[in-house]
């Protein structure tokens, strides 16, 4: 059982929430926050009476998700028969693989230093069926080691909850007073299976105990891995610069892409020095691709970072990210179709530039003006939708508010005159006030409103203006006045 | 920057429904070979780029690739600079535009109406220099351009501008 280490200490209590029916729930919980007493499923509002100075964050369950599936392949290190168990699990069919790490318990301390590199806690056990397995990794002791012989005396103390099944079930059986595994395993075959005769495999403790103890059997059933789709090229004396090698090991590596249906995202090249070291540069393409002359041209500007030493004779371009791609028609005129054009323009760019120069802005539904666009990595694929917009927004706007000063004739009007950049601006003609709350269920308490102005000064230009604040707001001094954006 | 002295483009004011690419670099070798990649590139409708001062970088080699690239794919460019001065420069029209205090708003008369800008051509291949009056139309989305001072044809403004903004 793998479950993700957060980056705060230890010693504050956080939990991750999703939301649930009537507000927040908690999903998982760090050790602090079990001491404190608060589990799974409970409302964070009610643990936050509990514990005050509780931290909660968003869980991200696709993205946990993901990651299992990833370290289900990355665990084939081990042994190579590997599964992705519920939510937060892992199986490893270690059968016949532990003596290579030296014996079970040492294969045991291996992987749990290998997880924890990772930034992973984990607990382990060893068993000869996935039932008992689950059980005794998350109700057993320490790296539980279970030989076949010793099956029934090893499951027999741990809880129910041990057996995999549903809610309900867990509370029939803890009303009619059956605490451990061992107690159902007492209770006579004929009467739990007149009891649970109709309940499927989650609500039947039956076939769950079958299934810890063998008599059922539940195969492993492994996916299958990508293949592996590297170019190489071996030379027989050692060189400094890979250049004239790249073209054909694009070309052999697109070949084999397209041989596939595949496109790669991204690319690394690796070059193996003569004295044992490795030196790599990687790649990130914006779409899916296998167009040699375009990941050729990537690679412009970016050998430099390769320390060649005293010369490399192995060179290997593998293809990370690979994804389905289909087969895309060129025009009658040889020119290519636009919408290649596109993502080939943005990775050229992002080749150069680094990919966090180039952002896409998207609309998103808020009144704030700063979070009414976000800033995403650029995309061909993203797609704004246009709201409808009331009031007239500037058409640039400053990356943070500037202060100004400013003298007004009322307090809540707009200015009469003001000062940026130390140049004086007198106020023309207004529009406004626009008055914006903050979102109080992003904002931190104390927040203050704004009032916007749209201004015009005596040579015409054009400013958006806010009065953050109110006098006698109870929240802080003064307000405060800022320049905000320009319009047109 | 020019990010710095006046500000991003924000989105939600400049009413468009197409996808916009942004770019934010420190140097304006930099953004002239961004803008010239943008032109090799048919998929975009068209390239924006703005630089601050008078790099000498962007000299007059600089703009006539720009602007013969820019000719060769039917791609509209326009080079927005601020903070300069009007020197040597390859662009098929060179505009100078500064605002001018906008129309009387219809229904409240202390409220700034739709903008105005004061619009020079100073120097084009295809038309005669003029200066005109430019008006911003929120509701049908469009810009008028009326003589103010003497009259002149209407220019498209197609191909590489230079335009020196003062709002």
């Amino acid at each position: 059982m793998a479950r993700q280490n957060d980056a705060p200490p230890d010693d504050v209590a956080v939990v991750l929430a999703t939301e649930g029916p009537h507000g927040p729930v908690i999903h998982a919980t760090n050790r602090a926050a079990r001491l404190a007493g608060i589990g799974a499923g409970a409302r964070v509002v009610d643990m936050r009476a509990i514990c005050p100075d509780l931290q909660v964050e968003y869980s991200d369950v696709a993205g946990d998700k993901q990651a299992l599936d990833r370290l289900a392949l990355w665990a084939r290190r081990w042994c190579p028969w590997t599964v992705v168990d519920g939510p937060d699990g892992l199986i490893f069919d270690t059968t016949g693989a532990d003596h290579l790490w030296g014996g079970e318990p040492a294969m045991l301390v291996e992987m749990e230093t290998r997880l924890s590199l990772l930034g992973l806690s984990s607990r382990l056990a060893v068993a000869p069926t996935w039932g008992a397995a689950w059980a005794l990794a998350r109700f057993g002791p320490v790296r539980a080691i279970c030989p076949f012989d010793q099956l029934a005396a090893r499951i027999a103390p741990l809880p129910v909850a041990g057996l995999r099944l549903d809610g309900d079930t867990l509370l029939l059986l803890q009303r009619l007073g059956l605490k451990t595994i061992g107690a159902v395993a007492e209770v006579p075959r004929l009467s739990l299976a007149r009891r649970f005769i109709r309940s499927a495999l989650p609500a039947n403790p039956l076939l769950r105990l079958d299934q810890v103890m063998e008599t059922l059997a539940e195969p492993v059933a492994s996916i299958e891995a990508q293949p592996r789709i590297r170019a190489e090229a071996r030379l027989s004396e050692p060189i400094q610069d890979p250049t004239h090698y790249l073209p054909s090991l694009c070309a052999d590596l697109c070949a084999q892409l397209a041989h596939a249906g595949l496109g790669c995202r991204k690319l690394y090249l690796t070059v193996y020095r003569t004295d044992g070291e490795v030196s790599m540069v990687d790649l990130i393409i914006a779409s899916g691709s296998r167009d040699p002359h375009h990941l050729h041209g990537l690679f412009k500007g970016k050998l430099e970072r390769i320390n060649p030493g005293f010369g490399f004779d192995l060179i290997t371009l593998d293809a990370g990210m690979v994804e389905p791609l289909g087969t895309v028609q060129t025009r009658l005129d040889g020119r290519a179709e636009a919408d290649v054009q596109l993502p080939q323009l943005i990775d050229r760019l992002a080749a150069r530039f680094g990919s966090k120069a180039i952002k896409q802005p998207i609309l998103q539904a808020s009144y704030m003006p700063e979070r009414a666009e976000s800033w995403s990595n650029a995309a061909p694929k993203n797609h704004t939708t246009f709201p409808d917009l009331v009031k007239e927004r500037p058409i640039r706007l400053l990356t943070s508010p500037e202060e100004i000063r400013v003298l007004y004739a009322v307090p809540e009007g707009p200015p009469a005159q003001f000062m940026w950049r130390k140049q004086i601006h007198r106020v023309a003609r207004y529009e406004g006030p626009e008055r914006i709350a903050p979102e109080w269920w992003k904002d931190r308490p104390g927040t203050r409103l704004r009032d916007y102005f749209k201004i015009e000064d005596q040579t015409g230009r054009r400013f958006w203006l806010f009065r953050e604040g109110l006098h006698e707001d109870g929240r802080g001094g003064d307000p405060r006045w800022f320049l905000h954006g320009m319009f047109a | 920057m020019s990010q710095n002295e006046s500000g991003r483009p924000y989105l939600p004011g400049l009413m468009t429904q197409r996808p916009v690419i942004h770019i934010t670099l420190p140097r304006a070798a930099d953004v002239l070979w961004a803008m010239e990649e943008g032109l090799r590139c048919a998929s975009l409708a068209a390239v924006i780029g703005e630089v601050w001062g008078a790099p000498h970088v962007l000299d007059f080699t600089a703009t006539k690739r720009l602007a013969t690239r820019a000719e060769t794919n039917n791609l509209p460019c326009w080079l927005i600079r601020r903070g300069a001065t009007p020197d040597l420069s390859a662009a098929r029209n060179r505009w100078r535009i500064a605002s001018l205090p906008s129309l009387a708003h219809p229904y409240d008369p202390q409220a700034p109406g739709d903008p105005r800008w004061q619009v020079e051509l100073f120097r084009s291949r295809q038309a005669d220099p003029g200066t005109w009056v430019a008006t911003y139309d929120r509701a049908a989305d469009r810009v008028d351009f009326s003589a103010a001072f003497r009259d002149g044809a209407v220019a498209d403004s197609d191909g590489s501008a230079e335009r020196r903004a003062a709002g």
